[in-house]
C-alpha cells in the first residue's frame, strides 16, 4: 500500500506540554481530518474545542450538531463527501451514537469515533475515569460487524494513535475507535509531535475504474471494495440495507451470507497485521498483568513492586484491543501460571482473556467501579496472593 | 422513413434496472420522484454534482431509483447526513427526498436546526400522513379523527403544519403542494434546486394502500378527485394558516423565497474578519 505524508501546513511539529484532549485533537489533524462533527459532552469536550478554533487555520470544518445522532451521521455524510472526519464523545454521547456505528460498518465508511470514557451507567460520574464502554465499543449497535479500537495510555500517544486509527479507517474502510478515558484526556504531558514527513498516511481507496466498470461494493482482492469520487459521474448508490457488489438492496439470505461474511472477514482474517501490543518484563512472567488505557500505568507500577519482590510478574498492554490479541494470551499461556486483568470495569476485557487462556492458566480480575484509578499497591496485593499458587 | 422510438423523456434520471420499483398501486411517491427527474432537467444543474438523501420508509426508497449519487441512510437522519455531505463537498447540490414521519418525527429535531442554519440541501417531504413500510401507525401528521393502527379510534393528537415549522425554523423557501399538482411541485422542485439555502417542499401523496382505505376513502383515484376539489393555491400565504383538517381544504402554493446567508457563507465571512489572511479556506477533498 502506498503511504503519503502528512501536510506540513497542518502539523504542529515540536514538543509540547498538553493534555490527551488536546494532543488527540492534533493527531486527527496530522493524519489529515478535515471534518469534525460534536457535540458537547463531559470529559471529551476539549478535542472539538481545540479542533473548532484549528478547523479554519488547516482547511478544515468544524460543526456543532444538534446531538449526538447528528454528529455521528454529519461525519459519514463527510466522509462520501471525501473528507477524512470524526467525532468525539464519551458514554452517554456514544450510546446516541451506536446506530451510525452499524451503518458506518455496514456502508464499510471510513470512520473515526474518539470516547473519552467516563463511569457510568447513564449521566455516571460525568468528570471521573472509568473504561466502562470497552464492550459497547465492541458489540453497540445491532447485527453483527467487526471494528477496530485502540486504547491510549498517555497523551503521546492520544497523538499516535489517532494516526493509526485514521489509517486503520482507511485501509479497512471500517469505523474505528480511540477508547481514552478520563484520566489519560486530562493527564498532562510532554507531547512530541513529529514533522509531517514521518507521519505517514494511508490515503482513501479510490477506484480507477471508469462508471461503466465500476461496481461499488465489489471487493478488492483483500475483500475491500474501492470507493467512488462524489461527483464524478459514477451515480453509485449506499444503503444500510442489505446490498450486493452492485450497491442495491438484496435482501435476501444468499447476499447477507455473502456480505456478512465478507464485513466480518476483512478484520477477522487481518486481526494479527492489526494487532499491537506493549509488553513490559513478559519473557520470564509467569504472571501476567494485562491493563490497557490508563490502568496500564498503574499495573506497569505494579510489576515494579512484585519485581522489587522477586515475584516474576510482567505486563501485556494491548495498545489494539479490538480486535482482541487473542493469539498473543494463548502464547502466554503456554508459559504463564496466572493472568491477572485489571481495568476500570466490573469485568470486560477479562473474558476476552479467559477465552484466549482457555483453562491452561488461572484469569484473576481486578475490577473498580471507575471515579479513580486502581491503587498499585492493591494490585500488588492480587499478585502476591496468585504468587502464592503460581 | 425512419421509426422513432418514443423514450420517456425522465428516463436517464432512473435506475430502470430497478423497476419495478416498490411502491403500490395509486401511490403518490413515483408521481413526485417524475416530477423530480423533470426538474432536474429544466434546472440545467450540472446533474453529476447533484446527490440525493433519503432516510427510511416508502419515500426513503427513492434515493435508490435516481440515478445520481444516492445515499440510504438510517431513519430520521437524512439531513444530518447531507449536512456533512455538503460541508464536506460544497459543489455539490444535496437534495433530501424522504417522507414526514421519517423527517418530521424520528428527524424532528434535525429538521429544524437544519432549517435554523439555514444548511444548503433541498428537503422533499412527501406527506402521506402515515408510517407506510411499517405498516399504516399514526404519524405526526395526521389529521385529527383520521384512524391509523395505533390510533384505531383516530389520531387525538394535534397535527403538524410543515410550512409553519419550516418557515418559523428559518427555511428560505417553502411550499406545498398536492401530487395532483405535478407541473408546480417540477416547478417549485426546479426553483428549490437553483435556490441557495434550506429550502422545503411538502407535497401530500396518498397512500391508498394504508391511510385511504382504513379511512374508507377509495382510492388513489378519488384522492386525486379530493385534492382537485378541495386545494386552493395561495402564493404568499402566511404559512400560520395552513393547518390541515380531516379531508378538508388544502391550501396549496409557495409561501416562503426569501434570501438569507447560508451555512457555508457565514462561516467563511466569520472565518474572514476575524482570521484575515490566517484563514485557510476549504481543502477540496
Amino acid at each position: 500500500m502506498n503511504l503519503v505524508h502528512a501536510d506540513p501546513k497542518t502539523v504542529l511539529t515540536g514538543a509540547h506540554f498538553m493534555d490527551g484532549n488536546h494532543a488527540a485533537c492534533e493527531g486527527a489533524i496530522a493524519a489529515g481530518a478535515n471534518f469534525a462533527a460534536g457535540y458537547p459532552i463531559t470529559p471529551s469536550t476539549e478535542i472539538v474545542e481545540r479542533f473548532a478554533a484549528r478547523a479554519p487555520l488547516v482547511g478544515a470544518t468544524f460543526l456543532q450538531m444538534e446531538d449526538e445522532l447528528a454528529s455521528s451521521i454529519a461525519i459519514l455524510g463527510a466522509a462520501w463527501g471525501g473528507a477524512k472526519s470524526f467525532t468525539v464523545t464519551s458514554g452517554p454521547g456514544f450510546s446516541l451514537m451506536m446506530e451510525h456505528i452499524g451503518f458506518a460498518a455496514m456502508t464499510e465508511t471510513p470512520s473515526v469515533f474518539v470516547d473519552v470514557q467516563r463511569g457510568g451507567p447513564s449521566t455516571g460520574l460525568p468528570t471521573l475515569p472509568a473504561q466502562a464502554d470497552m464492550m459497547q465499543a465492541r458489540w453497540g449497535s445491532h447485527g453483527d460487524y467487526e471494528i477496530i479500537a485502540l486504547s491510549p495510555s498517555s497523551p503521546q500517544e492520544c497523538f499516535d494513535v489517532m494516526i493509526d486509527a485514521f489509517n486503520f479507517a482507511e485501509r479497512y474502510r471500517n469505523p474505528v475507535f480511540v477508547m481514552m478515558d478520563e484520566s489519560v484526556g486530562h493527564m498532562t504531558e510532554k507531547v512530541v509531535i513529529p514533522s509531517a514527513d514521518r507521519v505517514l498516511l494511508v490515503p482513501r481507496r479510490y477506484t480507477c475504474l471508469p462508471p461503466s466498470e465500476y461496481l461499488p461494493f465489489k471487493p478488492s482482492p483483500d475483500g475491500i471494495p474501492e470507493m467512488a469520487r462524489m461527483g464524478q459521474g459514477y451515480h453509485f448508490h449506499v444503503t444500510g440495507l442489505t446490498h450486493d457488489a452492485s450497491g442495491y438492496p438484496a435482501i435476501n439470505a444468499q447476499t447477507q451470507q455473502e456480505l456478512l461474511s465478507r464485513l466480518v472477514g476483512k478484520i477477522r482474517n487481518d486481526a494479527d497485521k492489526i494487532a499491537r501490543a506493549e509488553e513490559r518484563q513478559i519473557e520470564d512472567a509467569r504472571i501476567v498483568l494485562v491493563a490497557y488505557g490508563i490502568t496500564a500505568r498503574v499495573a506497569l507500577r505494579a510489576v515494579q513492586l512484585a519485581r522489587e519482590e522477586r515475584i516474576p510478574a510482567g505486563l501485556l498492554r494491548p495498545i489494539v484491543v479490538w480486535p482482541f490479541p487473542e493469539k498473543r494470551i494463548r502464547e502466554l499461556a503456554g508459559q504463564a501460571k496466572a493472568f491477572i486483568v485489571v481495568e476500570m470495569n466490573q469485568g470486560q476485557i477479562v473474558h476476552e482473556v479467559e477465552r484466549g487462556v482457555a483453562g491452561r492458566a488461572r484469569t484473576v480480575l481486578v475490577p473498580h467501579a471507575g471515579g479513580a484509578v486502581h491503587r498499585p499497591e492493591a494490585i500488588l496485593e492480587v499478585i502476591r496472593e496468585v504468587a502464592q499458587w503460581a | 422513413m425512419g421509426m422513432t422510438t418514443a423514450v420517456n423523456p425522465v428516463e436517464p434520471l432512473l435506475r430502470s434496472e430497478r423497476m419495478p420499483h416498490l411502491w403500490c398501486p395509486g401511490c403518490g411517491i413515483g408521481t413526485t420522484v417524475n416530477c423530480f427527474a423533470r426538474a432536474l432537467e429544466r434546472s440545467k444543474l450540472p446533474l453529476d454534482k447533484v446527490a440525493v438523501v433519503s432516510g427510511i420508509g416508502c419515500t426513503g426508497r427513492v434515493a435508490g431509483y435516481i440515478n445520481l449519487d444516492s445515499f440510504h441512510t438510517t431513519h430520521g437522519r437524512a439531513i444530518p447526513f447531507a449536512t456533512g455531505l455538503k460541508l464536506a463537498n460544497p459543489d455539490l447540490t444535496v437534495a433530501v427526498y424522504s417522507g414526514d414521519g421519517d423527517l418530521i418525527s424520528i428527524g424532528g429535531n434535525h429538521f429544524i436546526h437544519a432549517a435554523r442554519r439555514n444548511v444548503d440541501i433541498k428537503v422533499i417531504c412527501v406527506n402521506n400522513f402515515i408510517y407506510g413500510m411499517t405498516g399504516g401507525q399514526v404519524a405526526p401528521t395526521t389529521p385529527l379523527g383520521a384512524v391509523a393502527t395505533t390510533a384505531p379510534y383516530g389520531s387525538f393528537e394535534r397535527p403538524f403544519n410543515l410550512p409553519f415549522l419550516a418557515e418559523s425554523s428559518g427555511a428560505v423557501y417553502v411550499a406545498r403542494w398536492t401530487a395532483y399538482h405535478v407541473q408546480h411541485i417540477a416547478h417549485s422542485m426546479t426553483e428549490a434546486l437553483r435556490k441557495k439555502g434550506f429550502s422545503f417542499i411538502e407535497i401530500l401523496a396518498p397512500c391508498p394502500t394504508l391511510y385511504q382505505r382504513r379511512n374508507k376513502l377509495g382510492d388513489g383515484l378519488d384522492t386525486m378527485r379530493y385534492y382537485k376539489e378541495r386545494s386552493v393555491i395561495k402564493n404568499g400565504a402566511s404559512t400560520r394558516d395552513l393547518d390541515l383538517d380531516f379531508q378538508g381544504e388544502i391550501t396549496v402554493g409557495k409561501f416562503v423565497d426569501v434570501e438569507r446567508p447560508t451555512l457555508q457563507e457565514t462561516m467563511d465571512r466569520l472565518y474572514r474578519q476575524r482570521l484575515e489572511d490566517r484563514y485557510f479556506g476549504w481543502r477540496q477533498p
